[in-house]
């Protein structure tokens, strides 16, 4: 495959980062997992159960299948656009706060369409949480361009901002649910609902719209990154910003760019939580997917289609990790443990190729120049 | 010690680098290592350091057979490299940086600066490399930087000094103190290899020179039996006409006119103090001077990456003081920047992308808000293959290509647009002679048409082979004016003008 807009023929050593390394990240990872929870007094038997249940539970049945998909959805949204960022040279903390914003800003917007058909009523609510997401974090791009403060900073500081901007907007008459105490918004009207996909099989079958609407953006990222020239400003400003710079690009521009087309992606997931899940806001209702985010986007080598894979890897770790409790009572946070361990095998690829040396083509093209 | 390589090829993929080189390098001579850019020298130097493994042939050690797993082995083994681009950290001492990776302890895990001090200033006064073990990297000129690098391999206890185009950066000052060291160093019985592109230098130090072409060693001689023609036709594998053709001068109307400008650096000194000049369509216009006198400033802000503290900037009778570096690029301002890698290149985008990099946004190459990128590789394979940029296909990494395979596709960049007026800053930096001699042709072709053409270049043969009229820059200002048409002018009174003595 020739894929010229990404600079380099699809090779061996493309196939080496974004497939082998990956995948035996994850064996490693299962195995170390193996190795904690034997550490641990778990027994071989409960080991092996557990991981049946994984498989069980992420992929061994429709509804799995739909727990893991619904589950990835908004990791997917939302690392496509971190990885937006990271391409871009921006390290983006604040998917949290924009996913807040966002979803919250569906809720509003639906509620306040009610009365328009769902042709109208789901657009506008998900344009709501995009348009929400991309000034929310189109203020840290601005700071960045305009002050140099740091994106990690003000990002994180927004994200606090949003958590209590949400506690406090939950209760204003406007949002608040009618006749609740508790911090609770109205429930998004039908019309602009993300249709349930799969009700004809199953009415619990939670799958929804928000897959089109998935697919959809890593296609337009994709098209964004590599097929546009805002992607390619993106690009060359996070690869080497002075060469860009004297290409004539606009620095400040690119940043509040890349930003809030990240912010607008991470406006999306919350909207594709609010509107396609939940049916309205909680607090915590974010439910740090904006994290998972990110380590989703690096084990998608900030690529869309990685980010894709990625995200349902992600996915079906959650959904599987449900089963795991459930099946084999071991605890949740074994998930997370795994999880965290594939991160760190990927982010470590020369780790990996020491592990499995025979996966890998003999090294010694260094990359040196003149 | 004596070093042989044997049978080495090196590929890279499908581009075969070196093929079949047997060289030998003996005790106490300087190899000088010669070939157009991309012939593969700094491959084979980075197969000899340790930083490639060979993918067939040997190399031996004294008749002994060696394998290098990397870099570390080789110094080991007493072979070291300077690389073209130097390895250094910045805001380190010369000291703090020659002791890197090998940090001499004392006891409780002391770092025993005091012992690498003195050992540095031993190597400088045995080898003549005068510097401030003290000094802080960053506040030292290029020329200084490489003696650093130098004592660093010489610290390593190296008895193979490879010499990677040395002398690419260094002002012609620089250049005779640097051959002196050179010079002592093999008195004290150590071997050089030395790479570089300017055939005076490589006939005034090596003992032997090794010819390299598509990868092979074409052949080797004495440099007393050769000339510089000679040389340059084993590179090239024919004749290269040195002279640049240009028509008569015949200057039109001003196309940029620079009234008072004045520029302050980063650190708030000044670096362009109050400075007019102007530049007419169809004349070529070369600033000489030693490098840090405020070319770098000049051609920045002229670029409009720069933002000038007074003075007023005209091109073509409008004014673009304030003027963005993307409005003057679409005004016709065509920039070669001084530095290739820094601001020139983006090293992991593709040759493609990189021969579109200030010109993708708008016809033909942009399509709505996207990018036809058939045509982009289209234009760009044609553009590479007209500005002889060697490179397996427009789909490689810039980064992957020869240094002066670089420095061939920024200027193939800039100048095979419609331009009106060529800012300049050392354009052939790093090339070959038949490269050079290309580039020439451009620059003189682009005038011909009516560009003005504004050079900047620590290489005074090539400004007085290029320019109608040569300015002088010393400290921030014009010092001297010379126009060769009129008057011959000679070397050494634009060299004694460079040192400031016309002020
Ligand atoms: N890491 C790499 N990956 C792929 N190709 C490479 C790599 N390094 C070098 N090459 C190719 O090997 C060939 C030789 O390159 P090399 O850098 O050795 O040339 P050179 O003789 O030093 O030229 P120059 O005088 O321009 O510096 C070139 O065609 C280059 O494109
Ligand atoms: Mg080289």
């Amino acid at each position: 495959m020739k894929d010229a807009t990404q600079g380099r023929v699809f090779g061996r050593t493309q196939l080496e980062d974004l497939v082998i390394v990956p995948l035996f990240a994850l064996v490693a990872a299962l195995f170390l997992g193996a190795l904690v929870m034997a550490a641990t007094g778990v027994a071989p038997g409960t080991i092996a159960q557990s991981y049946a249940a994984l498989l069980k539970g992420s992929v061994g049945s429709i509804d799995a299948v739909s727990e893991t998909l619904t589950a990835a959805l908004p990791l997917v949204l939302a690392g496509l656009g971190l990885a937006l960022g990271f391409r871009a040279g921006l390290f983006n903390i604040g998917a949290e706060g924009q996913i807040v914003m966002g979803g919250l800003a569906a809720v509003v917007a639906g509620v306040a369409l009610a009365d328009f058909p769902a042709f109208i009523a789901l657009p506008g609510a998900l344009l709501a949480g995009a348009v929400t997401g991309a000034f929310y974090a189109g203020i840290a791009g601005w700071l960045r361009a305009a002050t140099g403060a740091h994106e990690v900073i003000s990002t994180i500081m927004l994200n606090l901002i949003s958590f209590r901007l949400l506690d406090y907007l939950l209760r204003t008459p406007l949002i608040q649910k009618e006749g609740r105490a508790d911090p609770i918004s109205k429930s998004v009207p039908d019309v602009a609902e993300l249709p349930k996909l799969l009700t004809f099989l199953d009415a619990n079958l939670r799958l929804h719209a928000g897959l089109f609407l998935t697919l959809v953006m890593v296609a337009a990222a994709y098209w964004l990154l590599f097929r546009s020239k805002l992607g390619f400003e993106f690009r060359a400003s996070g690869e080497n910003a002075i060469a860009a710079r004297f290409a004539g690009m606009n620095a400040g521009l690119t940043i509040v760019m890349a930003m809030a087309v990240a912010g607008a992606l991470a406006g999306l997931a919350g909207a594709n939580q609010t509107l396609g899940v939940l049916g309205r806001a909680t607090p915590g209702f974010s439910a740090e997917i904006g994290f998972d985010a990110i380590a989703v986007a690096l084990l998608g080598r900030s690529h869309p289609v990685g980010v894709l894979f990625a995200g349902i890897l992600f996915g079906a770790l959650e959904a599987g990790g449900r089963q795991m409790q459930v099946d084999a009572g071991v605890s949740i946070d074994l998930i997370g443990i795994i999880q965290s361990l594939i991160i760190v095998f990927i982010a470590a690829p020369l780790l990996v190729k020491a592990i499995f040396p025979w996966g890998f083509r003999k090294a010694g093209t260094g990359k040196g120049r003149s | 010690m004596q070093v042989e390589l044997r049978n080495i090829t090196k590929r890279f993929g499908p581009v075969v680098a070196n093929k079949d080189v047997n060289l030998t390098i003996e005790p106490g001579e300087v190899l000088g290592l010669l070939g157009e850019n991309g012939a593969g020298k700094s491959t084979l130097m980075n197969v000899l350091c340790g930083l490639y493994e060979p993918t067939e042939g040997e190399i031996l050690i004294d008749g002994r057979p060696v394998a290098f797993k990397g870099p570390g082995d080789a110094i080991r083994a007493g072979i070291g490299m300077v690389h073209q681009h130097f390895m250094l950290v910045p805001v380190f001492t010369v000291a703090e940086n020659v002791i890197l990776g090998i940090e001499p302890v004392g006891r409780f895990d002391h770092l025993d600066l005091k012992a690498a001090r003195a050992e540095v200033k031993k190597l400088s006064t045995e080898y003549g490399l005068t510097v401030d073990p003290d000094a802080t990297i960053e506040t030292l000129p290029v020329g200084v930087q490489q003696r650093v690098e130098i004592i660093k391999v010489l610290f390593r206890e190296a008895d193979v000094l490879i010499l990677d185009e040395p002398t690419a950066v260094l002002t012609p000052q620089e250049v005779d103190e640097f051959i002196q060291i050179v010079r002592s160093l093999c008195d004290a019985g150590k071997a050089i290899v030395f790479i570089t592109h300017k055939l005076n230098e490589i006939l005034e130090i090596s003992d032997r020179i090794a010819v390299i072409r598509r990868g092979e060693i074409v052949g080797s001689g004495d440099p007393k039996k050769l000339t510089r023609p000679e040389l340059a036709e084993m590179m090239v594998g024919h004749p290269v006409d040195f002279d640049v053709a240009r028509a008569p001068f015949a200057p039109k109307e001003v196309i940029l006119d620079i009234q008072g400008l004045t520029l302050v650096r980063d650190d708030g000194a000044v670096a362009v103090d109050d400075l007019s000049l102007q530049v007419h369509s169809g004349e070529v216009v070369g600033i000489a001077g030693v490098q840090g006198n405020g070319q770098s400033a000049l051609i920045e802000a002229l670029a409009g990456l720069r933002r000038p503290v007074a003075g007023k900037v005209t091109f073509d009778g409008t004014d673009i003081t304030d003027a963005s570096a993307r409005e003057r690029h679409r005004m016709g301002i065509a920039h070669i920047p001084e530095d290739r890698q820094r601001a020139g290149l983006i090293g992991n985008f593709t040759v493609a992308e990189n021969m579109v990099l200030d010109s993708y946004y708008g016809p033909p190459f942009a399509k709505g808000a996207g990018i036809n990128w058939g045509r982009v590789e289209e234009e760009a394979a044609a553009v590479a293959e007209q500005y002889d940029v060697r490179t397996p296909s427009v789909h490689a990494a810039a980064a992957h290509l020869s240094g002066g395979n670089q420095q061939k596709l920024v200027v193939a960049r800039e100048l095979s647009r419609d331009t009106r007026l060529v800012i300049a800053g050392q354009p052939t930096r790093g090339l070959d002679v038949g490269s050079i001699a290309f580039i020439h042709e451009r620059l003189m072709a682009a005038r011909d048409e009516g560009d003005g053409v504004l050079i900047v270049s620590s290489e005074l043969d090539e400004i007085m082979a290029l320019s109608d009229r040569i300015l002088v820059m010393f400290k921030g200002r014009i010092v001297a004016e010379y126009a060769p048409h009129e008057a011959p002018v000679d070397k050494g009174t634009i060299g004694l003008a460079m040192a400031g003595a016309a002020t």
